[in-house]
């Protein structure tokens, strides 16, 4: 006991940290020291608040719906003289920056949606699949290949024809055409984090096949799924508008950021500010999406932890 | 060579009634694969070829053996960390081989294990606090505030200061995390501890704190040790008795004092010879024996006796006849055919 002892004796005398201890406290701690994935994420939660927003905004303050036609006020290029002006009218005098505000509802509901599906379905797969090997990965893999070797237009068309259109149809086709990058990378990772020695010492201790998965494997793949589901987002936003184009996306008097750019690339020569709004927005939205992840996944690694 | 294996069993089983770990004709072979489809198996590594050993209660059995005689293996085969392709491991009397997977997490609360490398076998991503209170939530052995309690408790039984709790493992030393490992071990307050080159990762100065907590622990706690390594002069110190393995057998097995002073594998006598002693007129005299060749491949183990294809007093016997682990002396086992 002597050495033992004296160890405690002569350590340095430290102080009890945050009474909170974890990988996620602890993530969340460092997260909000971290100025740029504040302001990113400050960004993101004031694009949400305009699209809960937007109709009381359009009544109140543009004074426009998102449907009204003038079509005397067709092509007007973005003024001051009142605020449904700001961004310009399309082809037919709606008014772009009302539309933005209620596309921000689809889009981002899209993405969000079809993220959370990505995430889920591809770490659940990933996660099983990389860790029991085995006939599950087998079929796994070749659902995988499978699915990655039709090309996705072909296959967009396919479930077009077989469901009816709807927010929920297409949040469930994007989820179910991007889950697998994410699966196959977090599969990947399960391989090589399941054979170290901390997963055997867990094993050892007492944990079960779930406790191991998810307290040890997931936490280490996490961070970059989190990177990846961010890019996968962006990409949702993008798709939908790829399906309103064939049919299956949204019906056209409802506006997304997707079909409003889609609607103007179409008109570039007349209107060139159309592609302004919903670019802008994407575009945005996307880099904060990209930035928070980025900062997250750098807050739930403990060895970049800066001073504290 | 079941016949072998069934008469070392009788020999090495002697009084059975002090031991908590009783190990018979343990085998472990890794399959080789070809094929990608209709896999077929085209060999296999035979780490360990069937052994037999017992361990007594409150004893430290040190195993020890050149990097690839399995060993290890032989620590993680007796955790069921492997599944065993053929043999028995008894614990306290329970057959661990057959033991269904609940079960045997349930026995995992008396026999737990030290790893080699500190830096490994810690999970990067999780407090030492949350390291070292797994075992104790696993198995439910206190929550809340009583867990916290008892973890700060580990951490200054192992020579941590019990504020640590919060921190990462990147944010110790080799050393310290070694000590980390030791306290997530004593958690659940084990009987039986397969220490797997505890100290090998670390440096010289530091090998010597983690050996004596070692000892201060067994003695407080009566642990049992299974204690693998290489370095001879540590086994020397630390252990009650010694088996000597090379690819995948155990060729000699005896009481500490015993197997250093009169070893009688040829084998064992060539690693003996290989110690240096701190000692220059002593150093100077002393003979070496040194051995040529490499250490075959455990796909491919030569016939008879595994080491003749090294073995200075090799027969034409031994590359034919597999020697029986015998009880030479009491308490002294060998296989060879021209022991001493």
């Amino acid at each position: 006991m002597s050495a033992a002892g004296q160890a405690v004796l002569s350590a340095p005398a430290v102080e009890p940290r945050r009474s909170a201890a974890g990988l996620w406290s602890d993530a969340f701690y460092r997260l909000r020291r971290d100025r740029t994935s504040i302001v990113a994420l400050a960004v993101l939660a004031l694009i949400v608040l305009l699209a809960l927003g937007a109709d009381a905004l359009a009544t109140s303050f543009f004074h426009e719906s998102f449907t009204h036609q003038d079509l005397l006020e067709s092509y007007d290029p973005p003024s001051l003289a009142k605020p449904s002006l700001w961004l310009g009218t399309d082809e037919i005098g709606r008014s772009q920056i009302v539309r933005l505000l209620y596309g921000a509802r689809v889009s981002l509901a899209v993405g969000a949606g079809a993220g959370l599906i990505d995430l889920t379905v591809g770490i659940a797969i990933g996660l099983s699949s990389g860790y029991f090997r085995g006939w599950w990965d087998d079929l796994m893999q070749f659902l995988i290949s499978t699915l990655n070797s039709i090309p996705a237009l072909f296959l967009l068309l396919f479930i077009s024809v077989l469901f009816s259109p709807g927010p929920v149809t297409i949040v469930a086709v994007i989820g179910f055409l991007t889950w697998s990058g994410i699966a196959l990378y977090v599969r990947g990772q399960t391989f090589s984090l399941r054979e170290r020695e901390f997963v055997t010492a867990a094993r050892v201790v007492g944990a079960d096949d779930l406790r191991v998965m998810v307290r040890h494997i997931l936490p280490n793949v996490l961070p970059l799924v989190i990177v990846l589901a961010a890019i996968d987002v962006g990409q949702a936003i993008l798709i939908e508008s790829a399906l309103s184009y064939l049919g299956l996306g949204i019906d056209p008097p409802t506006p997304s950021w997707g079909n409003m750019l889609q609607n103007a690339t179409q008109d570039l020569t007349l209107g060139p500010w159309l592609v302004w709004g919903p670019g802008l927005a994407i575009s945005v939205t996307v880099l904060c999406l990209y930035l928070a992840g980025d900062g997250i996944r750098d807050a739930l690694d403990p060895r970049l932890r800066g001073t504290e | 060579m079941a016949a072998t294996f069934e008469k070392a069993r009788s020999t090495a089983t002697a009084d059975s009634g002090k031991n908590l770990l009783q190990v018979s004709a343990l085998t472990m072979h890794f399959p080789l694969t070809q094929g990608i489809i209709f896999q077929r198996q085209v060999g296999a590594v035979r780490a360990v070829d069937g052994i037999d050993f017992f361990v007594e209660k409150g004893e430290t059995l040190g195993l020890v053996g050149e990097s690839g005689c399995g060993k290890s293996t032989t620590g993680r085969a007796i955790l069921q960390l492997y599944k065993p392709t053929a043999g028995s491991v008894r614990f306290e009397g329970t057959e661990l081989t057959t033991l269904g997977g609940e079960q045997m997490r349930r026995m995992r609360r008396k026999m737990q294990m030290i790893f080699q490398d500190p830096y490994a076998s810690l999970n990067p991503r999780m407090t030492v606090g949350n390291i070292i209170g797994e075992p104790i939530e696993v198995h439910h052995l206190a929550s809340g505030k009583a867990k916290t309690e008892r973890v700060q408790e580990l951490l200054r039984i192992v020579g941590l200061n019990p504020y640590f709790t919060n921190r990462y493992p990147h944010e110790f030393s080799g050393g310290q995390r070694q000590r980390i490992g030791v306290a997530r071990a004593l958690a659940v307050e084990p009987e039986f501890i397969v220490a797997d080159e505890p100290i090998s990762a670390l440096d010289v100065s530091i090998q010597a704190q983690i050996i004596n907590l070692l000892e201060e622990l067994q003695a407080k706690f009566q642990l049992t040790y299974l204690f693998i390594a290489h370095d001879l002069s540590v086994v020397r110190h630390i252990s009650d008795r010694v088996a000597v393995m090379y690819l995948g057998k155990i060729v000699e097995l005896s009481d500490r004092q015993e197997l250093y002073e009169k070893p009688l594998h040829p084998y064992t006598q060539a690693l003996l010879s290989a110690v240096p002693i701190p000692d220059p007129a002593i150093e100077q005299k002393r003979k070496r024996i040194i051995l040529t060749g490499d250490v075959p491949s455990p796909v491919n183990p030569p016939t008879g006796c595994r080491f003749h294809t090294r073995c200075w007093k090799a027969q034409e016997i031994c590359s034919e006849v597999d020697p029986e682990f015998i009880e030479h002396s009491p308490r002294h086992w060998a296989a060879c055919h021209f022991p001493g």
